[in-house]
């Protein structure tokens, strides 16, 4: 176990760290007239839901039985992560803008609504290509010319679906995947017009009873993606999920649920971001990929929910679950996360590396500030034999917040020749944030070969005098210093959002040092 | 041009520059030699702005206007450029988005417009063939694993491309092959000009065969203890500090 721990002195971060309010861009709200369901959540709260959403009865039954075993189950508190306890009868479940909760056409979808996804940078005409906040087409191209080999960053499609606190508002180039075969709807869609595959698949990496806030989640939770790419299939485009949680006191859950089948390939990517409020919001979300033999998901988010004022008031707290099951051989999957936002971050994306030569890849990005904590990280189960893992962790910490990496990397008696790899880097920007790293490991195979790096740093006095001597102010010097720190992670991002995740990276440490 | 009037410099507790004064004029080249420890590197942070090295009295007047006290990367917008005894490795980040960053930063801070990468690729490449550093090197992060003397070479592109007003070398020479010590030289040389200044820190003469000082000061115990004409570098090299270190 390598742990390392700072804090002492006294915090000039804080007392520079000027209205880091104006800092948030998304934390605008859109004045939408929204239907819901009275506060609390018991039954008829799960049974609401699942009529609103038209469901068939075996899901309403499973939603119930997820509900009654989560009354039965206690808040997890092994995490470092310290926060008043929620009252889970003072938030909504539900929340769908008045005007309905499905839109034929894209012209159907309130213009406040439309406007708020332009105002993030996600245009949801399909004419249009997203290419992120505004001077990113240029900065793409510069990205090009100083990286000759990653060519055509432009001018490539991606596939948007949007949702809109409970509902899917938009879900774009339906047409066009689906003359590939690729099946990208929202989750709702998805049980009406492929309700087998749904619940074939659905609960099968994440159980009704894994962990309270996925059970929590197969309760109630709303709405979501689906997507199935059939055998052999190469989706045609990047998909690409846009979550907004708007409605006051309501809880987000969204489920997303993916399959690959043999040989088929997907790159799918979900950025989030909330209005600012002064009462925190929940967000316990639940991600189940399935790669069959041969197949290949590379998965990506970028993660700015609301992250709380300065003082830390406010914000996400965000509890999600993520799973990824190799059942194939040779199957193949990758997280790469770029976590900035939200209050509380508890997230572990993991890779079940069941079939023979599978492979998982975690790399993450996680900045916190102010008072912002995160503890995140990856779990890397290996039960097939040749299965490969590699784990690359950022964690930068600033003001007065608090970053954990926490992994796990396990072994199978059967399986052999087991390879990992990780890399667990923390920066520390100013003395009162902290930093820490807990790697677990399992290895019941000798032949497993683990490999464990670890690197605790401060943002090095020397560097950032030698980017100011050349002319870049104090917050373009440190965005530039974290950005080259986590480039490793940035380059596993589609083209298109790394640009993004860079602007984002400098935006969450804006007032970090003074 | 630069003009440092009794400046006095605190470092970790000890008084380093007890009142330096020192003028370089616009147009020509002063050089800086002195002992080991006697704070020439110190002159270079106190003058380009680094933390830890704010002056505790006197003045540096850059063309006219006190720079003490102005933020290091306004200084750099207004022309001053330092070539760092020991350049920073920058992991991560390309050399060329460095420079560039770098660059449209000063040029923004001075309401210019910004080099477009285009041009820039240009201009990066016509100053790294002057300098000795080929393509790949310009590709690679900014000076991670490069040698020393790469280092300097590093240091002497951007002089090239930034073309600063007044411009302070510590010991760029050292570590420097033949080659490279006459590079430096054909950069400096190039950019003499009537509206700007050099001020060369260096330990040998080497390097003054090839940018003719037009004056030569030496820096001990915190002050200027003597200046002369070019000769004083030879002199100073046959006999030494000894005399200085005990006026000092
Ligand atoms: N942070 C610090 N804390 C304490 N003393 C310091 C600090 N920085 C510099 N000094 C001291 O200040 C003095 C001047 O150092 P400086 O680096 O300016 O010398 P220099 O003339 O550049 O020497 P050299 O020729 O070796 O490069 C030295 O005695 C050095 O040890
Ligand atoms: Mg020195």
């Amino acid at each position: 176990m390598v742990e390392a721990t700072y804090k002492e002195g006294i915090d000039k971060a804080t007392v520079a760290a000027t209205a880091s309010l104006e800092t948030y861009k998304y934390g605008f709200t859109t004045d939408v007239q929204s239907a819901k369901p009275p506060k609390g959540l018991n039954e008829d709260t799960v049974r609401y839901i699942s009529a609103k959403k038209e469901e068939p009865d075996w899901l309403l039954e499973w939603r119930l039985v997820a509900f009654r075993r989560w009354l039965t189950m206690e808040e997890p508190t092994w995490a470092m992560v310290d926060y008043p306890q929620i009252d889970y009868q003072d938030a909504y479940y539900y929340s769908e803008p008045a005007s309905g909760a499905k839109y034929e056409s894209i012209d159907d979808v309130p213009p406040e609504i439309l406007a708020d996804f332009e105002k993030l940078g996600i245009p949801l005409r399909e004419a249009e290509v997203l290419l992120g906040v505004e001077g990113a087409a240029a900065s793409a191209a510069e990205a090009r010319m100083g990286e000759a080999s990653n060519a055509d960053g432009g001018g490539r499609k991606v596939a948007v679906d949007a949702v809109f606190d409970s509902v899917s508002v938009a879900t774009t180039f339906k047409n066009e995947l689906a003359k590939a075969g690729v099946i990208f709807l929202s989750f709702s869609e998805a049980v009406r017009e492929h309700p087998d595959l749904v619940r074939k698949y659905l609960g099968t990496v994440v159980p009704t009873s894994d962990n309270f806030f996925a059970t929590l989640n197969s309760a109630v939770f709303s709405d979501g993606t689906f997507v199935y790419v059939p055998e052999g299939v190469k989706c045609p485009m990047e998909l690409s999920t846009y979550f907004r949680i708007n409605e006051a006191n309501t809880g987000q859950f969204e489920r997303t649920l993916i399959i690959v089948a043999p040989g088929a390939y997907v790159s799918y990517l979900e950025g989030c971001t909330a209005p600012m409020r002064d009462e925190n919001q929940l967000h316990a979300a639940v991600v189940e990929l399935i790669i069959e033999d041969d197949a290949e998901i590379k998965y990506s988010t970028v993660q700015n929910w609301y992250p709380g004022d300065k003082d830390g008031k406010g914000g996400i707290y965000n509890f999600v679950t993520k799973r990824a099951d190799c059942r194939g051989v040779n199957a193949k999957v990758s997280w790469t996360q770029v976590e900035t936002g939200s209050a509380i971050t508890w997230k572990y994306p993991s890779c079940i590396l069941r079939g023979d030569n599978s492979q998982g890849e975690f790399y993450s990005i996680a900045i916190t500030n102010n008072h912002q904590q995160a503890d995140t990280g990856t779990k890397m189960i290996h039960l097939g034999k040749n299965t490969r893992s590699r784990i690359i962790s950022k964690g930068i910490s600033a003001g007065k917040s608090n970053s954990t990496y926490r992994g796990l990397v396990s072994v199978h008696r059967k399986a052999d020749n087991v390879r990992n790899f990780t890399q667990c880097d923390s920066l520390l920007i100013g003395n009162e944030c902290g930093a820490h790293t807990i790697p677990y490991v399992e290895a019941k195979n000798p032949s497993a070969i683990l490999e464990h790096e670890a690197t605790t740093s401060r943002l090095s006095e020397d560097q950032l005098f030698y980017c100011r001597q050349r002319g870049l102010s104090e917050e373009d010097a440190v965005a530039l210093l974290v950005n080259g720190f986590c480039k490793d992670v940035l380059q596993k991002l589609p083209m298109e959002f790394a640009v993004e995740a860079q602007k984002l990276v400098s935006v969450s440490l804006e007032g970090s040092v003074g | 041009m630069l003009k440092i009037e009794n400046l006095h410099t605190t470092v970790g507790g000890h008084e380093i520059l007890k009142g330096l004064s020192l003028d370089v004029p616009a147009g020509e080249v002063h050089a800086i030699m002195g002992p080991n420890g006697s704070g020439k590197s110190t002159l270079s942070y106190t003058v380009a702005g680094r933390d830890g090295y704010a002056a505790s009295e006197g003045a540096v007047m850059l063309e006219g206007t006190n720079i003490l006290g102005l933020a290091p990367d306004v200084r750099a917008a207004k022309g001053l450029f330092l070539s760092f005894q020991h350049p920073m490795e920058i992991p991560g980040v390309q050399t060329m988005t460095f420079i560039r960053t770098a660059l449209n930063a000063q040029r923004r801070a001075r309401g210019e417009a910004e080099v477009s990468a285009a041009d820039f690729i240009r201009l990066i490449r016509e100053k790294a063939k002057l300098v000795g550093l080929d393509d790949a090197k310009l590709k690679r992060p900014f000076n991670v694993g490069f040698s020393g003397g790469e280092k300097k070479r590093m240091e002497m592109l951007q002089l090239a491309i930034f073309e600063p007003r007044f411009a302070i070398m510590d010991e760029t020479d050292s570590g420097l092959d033949i080659d490279a010590l006459k590079m430096v030289g054909d950069v400096v040389n190039a950019l003499r000009g009537p509206e700007r200044g050099f001020l060369i820190i260096t330990h040998y003469q080497r390097l003054l065969h090839y940018i003719k000082p037009d004056r030569v000061h030496v820096l001990a115990g915190g002050r200027i203890v003597k200046s002369g004409a070019a000769g004083l570098a030879a002199e100073l090299e046959k006999s030494g500090y000894e005399q200085f270190i005990e006026a000092a």
